[in-house]
């Protein structure tokens, strides 16, 4: 079954230094995600979940422990390697969109193909497929700005699938939105796991949202516990 | 940059760039504006260092000890001839007429043309100007600068009223006819002078029979010009017009620096204009990362390297250097082709080479403004830019 395991976290601690007092963010977690499952991350604040998403998408390093995604262990790449490996396997959904206010939506959507060794046409045809998943493709020529916030979320995530990485990261993707239009992007999340396979972790606050995933896992004191054994 | 990016950055650079619109151009217009100017000190520079650039290695110039407005005997010639290392000495009488209108005033100075001709190989004629020139003892030649200016043509008779010789019947009118226009070999050459015949002077003026201005003298080899000008002028010491020679350059060198030391001035202006326009740029560099620092921790979560980042920042600094650099440089080109100097500097042109030092200039001013900005970019810790939003 080792071969279904997307992600795979042994033993993980992350310790931060906070002037001479050394915080333990995580202590000796363990985390698996099988290839297709979406999983929602719920936890009181500095609990470690945003911790525990940079951990797995690459943007920081444990103190100790081990991070493998489809068998590489991504903990011992280079800064320049791990950029490099970001940019192919994950699609990174931000609270507050993050979209670059200069450019259109298709634009913002097109920014991680830039480092990909597509032709602008390749491209172009990449962009407009990921507006049409996310029901975008009347906004390409918007900018942020001109979009709601559901729309510009929208956005976002046409940003993560459009390379088609091998999983999403969510930052609590609906913190910023009202309730319907959060549920709709949740509802698009839904749909991408779904319908086309995408392997999902998503960092909430919400319960409803993590009602949306596949199962939830709680973090407390730096380690990781089903959600039912939590509230038990 | 933007090349060793890869062309598909070019937009999002562009882009980044019109954040603030108003900052970005007034920033380009600063750079912009030094550039003319850099261009417009580049060409002052060469009209006054460019005679110095231009003159013959193998020519020295030999004036009256005392200074250059005394006469010298003109049987010198042949003295001068005969000392070793000298191939040929030709004589030359200044003029200083004007031309209609005191205004028009420009370099009028009497020869032996063929052996001018022959002196400064650099004047080119056509083989027919040339026989015209030496047939006729009312004959001069202009230079295509000149000529243009004054809308002449060959064959115009054109007066020239004197203020140092006058004619033997009374008259300050000398009439000469046109018979060539010398163009000259390379960009640079002095093409507003004025050559007519020395026998024609000599014969013409009241007064100052058997003197000419200096002497112009060719040595046969260029390592001992030194020595050969001390051999002159020691041929004429204790007489009573004694020498004073030198070479070409350090005699146009000298000439030049009666008005003080160009090069430094330019120098030291753009210095402080560069100076300036490195603070300016350099701030809005500065700011225009200060506030994206989010954008620019995204596109490193997005898997952007941190060379790559820096490669961004650097770019978007290169191209308002390059945009207002490149403009200012075409507009300083295009200025200086079209202003007319000639009365008072014998070239004024942008050089080649100074075009080449602007297009450097552009680069590391890019590259100076941008670098300290682009390296903040390079090390930003993407989880603390993104906690901060």
């Amino acid at each position: 079954m080792s071969e279904d395991i997307l992600i795979h976290l042994r033993d993980v601690t992350k310790t931060y230094r906070r002037g001479r007092e050394a915080v333990e963010v995580l202590r000796h977690l363990d985390l698996e995600v099988p290839r297709g499952d979406f999983v929602a991350l719920m936890g009181p604040s500095g609990s470690g979940k945003t911790t525990l998403l940079n951990l797995i998408g690459g943007l920081d390093r444990p103190t100790s422990g081990e991070v493998e995604v489809e068998g590489q262990r991504i903990d011992r790449l280079s800064g320049s390697r791990l950029a490099a490996w970001r940019s192919r396997h994950v699609g990174f959904v931000f609270q507050f969109y993050n979209l670059l206010p200069v450019l259109t939506a298709e634009r913002n959507v097109e920014v991680p193909l830039l480092l990909t060794g597509l032709s602008r046409a390749q491209r172009k045809r990449h962009v407009a497929a990921a507006l049409g998943v996310v029901g975008l493709s009347d906004r390409a020529r918007h900018r942020p700005r001109e979009l709601s916030g559901g729309q510009e979320q929208r956005v976002g995530i046409a940003r993560a699938i459009v390379t088609d990485p091998t999983f999403l990261l969510c930052d609590e993707p609906t913190g910023d939105l009202d309730r319907t239009t959060g549920t709709e992007i949740l509802e698009l999340l839904v749909a991408l796991n779904r319908e086309h396979g995408k392997t999902i972790v998503m960092v909430t606050h919400d319960p409803r949202a993590a009602g949306f995933a596949r199962r939830t896992l709680v973090v407390e004191e730096g380690r990781l516990r089903p959600a039912e054994e939590a509230v038990a | 940059m933007i090349l060793f990016l890869g062309t598909q950055y070019f937009h999002l650079v562009r882009k980044s760039l019109g954040r603030r619109k108003v900052r970005t151009v007034f920033t380009v217009l600063s750079v912009f504006v030094a550039f003319v100017l850099f261009a417009l000190l580049a060409a002052l520079r060469t009209g006054f260092s460019g005679g110095v650039e231009l003159a013959g290695a193998d020519r020295l110039i030999t004036i009256h000890k005392v200074s250059l407005i005394q006469p010298l005997p003109a049987s010198y010639e042949a003295d001068m001839e005969s000392v070793d290392g000298v191939l040929d000495a030709t004589p030359a009488t200044w003029f200083g007429g004007v031309y209609q209108d005191k205004r028009n005033f420009f370099p009028q100075i009497a020869v032996e043309p063929a052996e001018w001709l022959a002196m400064y190989p650099e004047y080119v004629l056509t083989p027919a100007e040339r026989e015209s020139w030496l047939a006729h003892r009312t004959g001069a030649i202009a230079g295509r600068s000149l000529a243009e200016k004054y809308g002449w043509s060959v064959g115009d008779r054109i007066p020239i009223q004197a203020t140092i010789w006058q004619r033997k019947d009374g008259s300050k009118t000398w009439e000469f006819t046109l018979e060539g226009i010398y163009d000259g070999v390379e960009e640079g050459t002095d093409t507003t002078q004025f050559f007519f015949r020395q026998d024609y002077l000599q014969e013409a003026r009241a007064y100052g029979e058997g003197l000419v201005g200096w002497y112009v003298i060719r040595v046969a080899d260029p390592e001992r010009a030194a020595e050969v000008a001390e051999a002159i002028d020691a041929e004429f010491a204790n007489s009573p017009a004694e020498t004073k020679t030198s070479t070409e350059r350090a005699f146009v060198q000298a000439f030049a620096n009666q008005i003080g030391d160009i090069g430094a001035i330019v120098i030291a202006i753009l210095g402080a204009v560069f100076f300036t326009i490195l603070i300016v740029t350099g701030n809005t560099m500065a700011q225009a990362v200060r506030e994206r620092i989010g954008e620019l921790a995204v596109l490193k979560t997005l898997g952007f390297t941190d060379l790559r980042v820096l490669a961004l920042v650097l770019a978007e600094s290169l191209l308002i250097c390059g945009l207002g650099g490149g403009l200012g440089l075409l507009l300083g080109w295009a200025v200086v082709g079209h202003v007319d100097a000639g009365s008072i500097l014998s070239a004024f042109y942008l050089k080649g080479s100074d075009v080449v030092r602007g297009v450097v200039l552009i680069v590391l001013l890019g590259v100076v403004a941008g670098i300290l900005p682009a390296l903040r970019a390079m090390r930003l810790d993407v989880i603390a830019a993104l906690r901060r939003g």
